[in-house]
Parts: structure tokens; sequence; C-alpha cells
């Protein structure tokens, strides 16, 4: 298990080091900040702060001590004259996903934003420039629209490690895109899903995929906790299938893991139904399949199962190994060794949790 | 020459932040005159396109600009321009 726990909270990055048997704060940078998503590269450690001022506007920041020393660099921004939909201006509103480009592309940096646009760095962060490709594609002005946030953004970036020029990303709303050239080109992958707040369920575009995660170990097993329940794609998202469990909670939620070393493995955050949106029934619980979706279990064991509001947000799930973490809208982080059969505590009194991330 | 004032708020990212004259003749020169002084403070204050953020207002002489987009408001040589933030969020 990597023995950090990098998280973006409502309130600032706080990053906790396992050492001794416990969970301790390390490092606790930009107090009374949103960070939409505190992000680690694993190729050079470099810790990155998606900062939402709500006032002053985005910001990115970067640390090559362990947050120590932070520098602000320039944020990802729209070109002059870019627009949302004709006559709306567009300015990046949220970075709401952040991922490396890979180990061939070791400049590479890649950014997902509120208004739906993705943008790319080559030089290590110093700059971003928005994809227009996909700020271009013919169904983005008319067919996607908010989901989550008022405008759509992108929210997961998948670069396959066998081909880091082979991409896959979730927006909400609009759904699945692939690129296997870099960007240069991308096609819809939403078959099989079903947006049933659509008058069309089925159609190509408009679907609101919470997070989309890719196993470690078959970059072609894709998952998704969808607004419409789970899917899972064994195709590289050619096809989706649903898996959310008849009669059962792990049907709606946020966030989604998979498992480093099974494709079959993965665990979802059940909250109640769209309406509601809290812990069902008052008691929090992890739910994991061991089979590829067929049977899902509830993993209870050390959360707390009365007077529970929490839910969690799309980037607060995470595994590495054994280890599974999240943490919740109510600020309660917690923990698991054994793949989520038994949780405890890492503390109760945190900001809400927005990101988590395993980190070296 | 106008004055330029800042909210507090701004300090904890431009520590040298203070009150300033300027020579600047529309809002837009004397943005720019301040992004000479204090590198980085217009995408603080201003959007992707130039606008004037949501949450933050400039006050000339007391009155809330007017054009918030293309920032053409008018003001006298010796007018005092407030940049200021909202008071919202929790």
């Amino acid at each position: 298990m990597k023995n950090t726990l990098l998280l973006g909270t409502r309130k600032g990055l706080i990053a906790y080091r396992f050492k001794n048997d416990e969970w301790k704060i390390e490092n606790i940078s930009f107090e009374g900040v949103p960070v939409s998503i505190a992000y680690a590269d694993p190729r050079n450690g470099t810790w990155w702060a998606c900062q939402d001022h709500g006032h002053w506007g985005v910001k990115l920041q970067r640390s090559k001590d362990r947050g120590k020393t932070w520098e602000e660099v320039i944020a990802p921004a729209y070109p002059e004259g870019a627009e949302v939909k004709d006559g709306m201006p567009a300015t990046t509103r949220y970075m709401w996903s952040m991922a490396h480009g890979g180990n061939k592309h070791l400049s590479r940096l890649w950014i997902g934003t509120d208004p739906g646009g993705l943008f790319v760095s080559e030089d290590e962060g110093n700059s971003f420039q928005l994809v227009e490709s996909l700020w271009n594609h013919p169904t983005r002005k008319e067919g996607w629209f908010g989901g989550g946030r008022d405008l759509p953004g992108i929210h997961s970036i998948i670069v396959d490690p066998r081909n880091e020029d082979h991409i896959h990303i979730g927006i909400s709303c609009a759904g699945v895109f692939e690129t296997t050239d870099g960007g240069k080109n991308w096609a819809i992958r939403n078959k099989g899903l079903n947006a049933a707040f659509l008058p069309d369920p089925n159609a190509e575009v408009g679907h609101d995929p919470h997070i989309i995660v890719a196993a470690p170990s078959n970059p072609d097993a894709l998952w998704q906790q969808n607004h419409c329940g789970i899917f899972r794609s064994t195709d590289g998202g050619q096809q989706w299938q649903e898996v959310s469990e008849t009669g059962g909670p792990a049907r709606f939620g946020f966030a989604m893991a998979v498992a480093h070393d099974n494709p079959d493995q993965a665990w979802v955050a059940p909250a109640d139904s769209d309406e509601i949106r809290t812990a069902i029934k008052g008691s929090l619980f992890i739910c994991r399949t061991d089979d590829g979706g067929k049977t899902w279990k509830q993993l209870r064991k050390g959360l707390p199962q009365e007077n529970c509001f929490d839910i969690t947000y799309r980037h607060a799930l995470v595994s590495d190994g054994d280890a599974v973490a999240f943490g919740t809208t109510t600020g309660n982080l917690f923990f698991s060794c054994d793949r989520g059969d038994s949780w405890e505590v890492i503390n109760n009194y945190l900001p809400m949790i927005y990101s988590v991330q395993f980190v070296d | 020459m106008a004055i330029v004032k800042f909210t507090y708020a701004l300090k904890r990212f431009f520590p040298t932040l203070k009150e300033t004259t300027t020579s600047g003749k529309t809002l837009r020169a004397v943005i720019e005159e301040m992004e000479a002084r204090y590198p980085g403070v217009t995408r603080y204050v201003l959007d992707d396109q130039g606008r004037l953020r949501q949450h933050v207002n400039i006050f000339i002489d007391g009155a809330m600009i007017k054009d918030r987009n293309s920032l053409t408001d008018p003001f006298q040589e010796n007018s005092e321009i407030y940049i200021m933030q909202a008071l919202s969020g929790g």
C-alpha cells in the first residue's frame, strides 16, 4: 500500500501519512480554499492542487516538496472568443479531473474542466492548451449539458498505459468519449448505457457517467458509476452492460474504484436515490463485487450505521492493493486494510471531501 | 491621477499589494498597469474572456461599475477606483 493519502477538500489540501500503524496529518495547505482535486503525479512525485476560489476563479498550484512550498502556475484558460453556447463566453469555472500523460509523454498532463473543455500541457504543466478537437466536437453545443454542475464538465480522464495516446474521458452530461490518437479525433462510447432522464434513454450523447475507472490489470475493463446505475465494459467501452444490483442498494451513487489486480473486483459507495442523495436509511456502507458485477456485498463493519447523512463524491473512493479509502461530504475519512471487509475511522471532523488519492 | 484601492482579501495572494496611483485612462488600462506591478493579478480579477469575475466588483467613487464585460465605465483624474470581492460563501 502507498503510505500517503492526499485529499482535496472544501477547505484546503490535506495529506495523511501512514506511520507506525497510524494515519497522521503530514501537510495542510491552502487552509480555507476549496481544492476540487488534489493530485500527485506518480511519475515525479509532484503534487497539484486544483483550486476553486469562489471570488478569484480557478487557480493551479504545484509542489515539488510534498506541500512544503507551492508555486502557482497559469490555470487552463479558454482562448479568446470560445463559447459554451452561442452567445455564452467560455471561462474555466472548475477543474474537475487531472491525469498524467504516461511514461512515453513525460511532460504531458491532462485537466478536465467545467464548462466541458479538456486541456493538455506538453511542458509539465507550465502552460495548458484547450483540446480544440473535442471542444469542436459536433455534439457539444447542442448535445452536452450540465449534470452535477450547471454546465458540462469532464470528471474522468483515463490514459491507457499500453498506449498513452489512447484515452477515455467521462463527461456529465454527454457520456464517454475515446481517442486513439492523443486527442486529435474522438468517438462516442455510450452504447449500452441508459439515460433514463432523457426523452430517448438510448440517445447517442447526454449520458451521465458520474465516474469512469479502468482496471489497472486490464485497461479494457472499464467501470462506471452512472446516474442511472452501475455499468461495466470488457471491451474498452465499445459496449456497456448494466451491473446494478437487482433490488439492492448498489445502484445510485457517485464514486467507484476497481482493484489493481482483479478487473472483476470493484467498489461503489451507494447513496439513496437521485431524489434524496443521503446515506441509505441513515447507515453508511460500501458495496463490493468480486465477480464482475454479478453480485454485490455490503461492507458495513466499522462504519456508522445510524444517523448518517454522508455521501461520497465521485473522486473520493480509491483502492490500492488491499487498501481502500473513502471520504465523505460531511468530512468523515475511512480506511480499510482488507479490501473493505472492515473499516476504521481516520478522522470525523474534516471539511467536505472532494478527492482522495493514494500516493507514494 | 486616479487612485486604485484593493480589498484586503487579495493581499493573501499578493502580499505587497497597496493603494496606488494610476495613469491609466480606461479601466482596462488601469488593470494592465496593475498587472505590470503585480504579475498575475489580472487573472484574479478578470475571467478568461477579460470580463470582471462574477464575484468581483469595481466601484468608481463609490458607485458600482455598469459594464462588467468591456469595462468601459468612465472615471475622472481624481477618482477612487476600488476593487473588491462579493461577500458570500461559507
